[in-house]
């Protein structure tokens, strides 16, 4: 995207020109907000702060579909799969190898990364309405290896497992793991949009926008459409295995196909190829249902419930709203809520002459 | 027609020999061998569906001929994968735009640097530890210089797709040239470009092959900026190669002449629009 710098901002190296936050402004934003979260804990109940953790997890996971679909122009709908794998590794490495959760996380989203490599594998070949069956394919695939290895998923008992403890402290409640949570969604965020503005990154946008002429400018289609994907799983298997110490238990129901399509709904929402666009669209899909909930909570008892009988079936309602939200999505802000908030801030930069 | 400048008549940079493409029953390009020697600019020319395209395609990877050789400095290049000609040193640009549509001009040009970076996706993620800053910091102030030399600093922060035409054909060979190519392919690089655009891509052309000395393989239709920047034209007309040489001698050539105005007892045929 093209960037607005206000005027007297003049820049005298290329290292303060390709900085990921261009303006002053900007840079305090983000520091102010990370103290705020900082300080989420000591103000916020419980149960917001269980929101802001989902939030967390999820939007890791939807950063690297988004990495893979939004950057890479592929597709994935298998992708609560790699997000299932990774938490049930992480689970496994330290319930049965013993391996500390602080070091299980990472190393169970590099498992995803291997895992996703192989399912990844096709995309090399395979494109747009092929690669989704091929993905479609991960999906259940994966989803019955959790069925069936018991020796690693605990089978439909599914598995048990320990909260993040680091230097013998255990971040085993709310206030703390959130701690947790925060500091791996700042160091992946920061690496995605790291990855973004250095060569490989590029290339990836470069085989998404034109693969011919990226083609020949060197990249190698092939690797590059494969990496997408061990990128895009070791970023699902991070997000799942903070949610493995999270719940504290793993069920192999969970990581179904629906869960896929949320994922893709997140990164539409959010917006393709942005990388805070996937912390906002984990966002809209996390605090969605809270706010339908909220609206059916109020229409409990009027005469609009009595009518349409919304009392028992406020769970249907909460998937027709995502569906809905996600058709309007397409319909009227294709580039996401990243976008919308590209344009908020490009009004108040021009505030008042914006012609 | 201008004076030479260093060109190398003993080492051709580019040969193709006998190369012929077929596609099903369809002979794109029949039996056509030429050299482009280190140093100049050769055009191609010829009425539409001629094969300058395809030829070109060969050259640059994208199809393989289905006889013949094509040699890049005495190396045979036929079977190479396109993605590993960049390195070899031969860029090119299109004749429909090829632009990396949703980013910005910069990081255009900075694909065009992909083979001569080392950084990684896992350098790139810890950005400022492991030398990937550096890197990128010395290879934009290069990309600066190509950006100058194109004129094109307005824009350097725009998003690709959404200049005008022009600009995007300058983006383009901003990123071919970003490459470091030794042979620059163009593909038609002044189409569908007014007078001053096409003055303007003219001296570019020259000074890269004089400055940045690089070797131009060009196809191109309009006959003014062939005659004037060119060194030597090949004709191509189905498939075939009819002329070669400098292009005065080539405009006068019998066979080129009812290439493009059709056999002179057809008196109703209509001529080629080999002028755009």
């Amino acid at each position: 995207m093209a960037v607005m710098t206000p005027a007297g901002d003049y820049r005298t190296t290329y290292r303060e020109d390709m900085t990921i936050f261009p303006t002053l402004g900007s840079r305090v934003a983000l520091w102010a907000g990370i103290a705020l979260l900082c300080l989420a804990p000591l103000v916020l109940d419980r149960y917001l702060l269980h929101l802001l953790i989902n939030i967390g997890f999820l939007g890791i996971a939807a950063l690297g579909l988004n990495i893979l679909v939004g950057f890479t122009g592929q597709i994935s709908i298998g992708h609560a799969a790699f997000f299932g794998f990774g938490a049930f590794a992480s689970a496994w490495l330290h319930d049965v190898l013993h391996v500390p959760v602080a070091l299980a996380i990472p190393l169970a989203g590099l498992m995803t990364a291997m895992v996703g490599l192989v399912f990844g594998a096709p995309a090399a070949r395979l494109k747009g309405l092929y690669l989704a069956i091929a993905t479609l394919a991960a999906q259940f695939i994966l989803e019955d290896f959790f069925a069936r290895a018991q020796w690693f998923t605990g089978g439909v008992a599914g598995r048990v497992t320990e909260p993040f403890g680091l230097f013998g402290i255990a971040f085993d409640r709310d206030e703390t793991y959130f701690y947790v949570v925060l500091a791996f969604v700042v160091v992946m965020f920061l690496g995605a949009a790291n990855l973004m503005r250095t060569r490989d990154g590029r290339a990836l946008v470069a085989v998404r926008d034109h693969y011919l002429s990226a083609e020949m400018m060197g990249i190698n289609l092939a690797y590059y459409r494969t990496l997408s994907f061990g990128i895009a799983s070791f970023y699902a298997g991070i997000g799942g295995a903070l949610y493995a110490h999270y719940l504290l238990f793993v069920s192999v129901e969970a990581f179904n196909i629906l869960f896929s399509i949320q994922f893709l709904g997140m990164v539409i929402i959010g917006g393709l190829g942005s990388v805070m666009g996937s912390l906002m669209g984990a966002a809209f899909m996390v605090l969605l249902p809270e706010v339908v909930q909220g609206l059916a909570n109020l229409l409990a008892g009027s005469p609009i419930d009595r009518a349409l009988r919304l009392g028992a079936s406020i769970s249907y309602l909460r998937e027709m709203v995502i569906g809905a939200a996600i058709i309007l999505f397409l319909m009227f802000e294709p580039d996401g809520l990243a976008h919308r908030w590209r344009l908020i801030k490009a009004y108040w930069k021009l505030y008042p002459y914006s012609h | 027609m201008r004076e030479s400048v260093r060109v190398d008549a003993e080492t051709p940079i580019l040969e193709a020999e006998r190369v012929s493409l077929r596609f099903g029953g369809v002979r794109a390009l029949t039996d056509v061998s030429f050299a482009v020697r280190r140093g100049e600019i050769f055009s191609i020319i010829g009425p539409n569906g001629a094969g300058k395209t395809s030829m070109v395609n060969c050259v640059s990877g994208r199809y393989r001929p289905t006889e013949g050789r094509i040699l890049f400095e005495g190396r045979d290049i036929t079977r190479m994968p396109t993605r590993r000609r960049a390195a070899l040193g031969i860029g090119r640009t299109f004749q429909n735009l090829a632009l990396f549509g949703h980013m910005t001009v910069l990081d255009n040009i900075m694909v065009g640097r992909h083979h001569l970076l080392r950084s990684g996706f896992l350098r790139g993620m810890v950005y400022w530890l492991g030398g990937a800053q550096r890197e990128e910091i010395a290879h934009r102030r290069e990309v600066e210089e190509i950006i100058d030399f194109l004129e094109i600093q307005h824009v350097r922060k725009a998003v690709a797709g959404q200049l005008p035409y022009g600009l995007r054909k300058r983006v383009e060979l901003a990123r071919a040239v970003a490459l470091r190519p030794k042979l620059i392919l163009l593909d038609e690089p002044m189409a569908g470009m007014n007078l001053e655009e096409k003055e303007d891509m003219a001296r570019y052309i020259l000074d890269l092959n004089e400055e940045w000395g690089m070797t131009v393989l060009m196809i191109e239709h309009d006959m003014g900026v062939v005659m004037d920047i060119s060194q030597r034209v090949m004709v191509l007309d189905f498939g075939r190669k009819i002329a070669e040489g400098p292009p005065e001698a080539v405009l006068a050539d019998e066979h080129v002449k009812r290439a493009y105005l059709g056999e002179a007892d057809e008196a109703v045929s209509e001529p080629e629009e080999a002028v755009a």
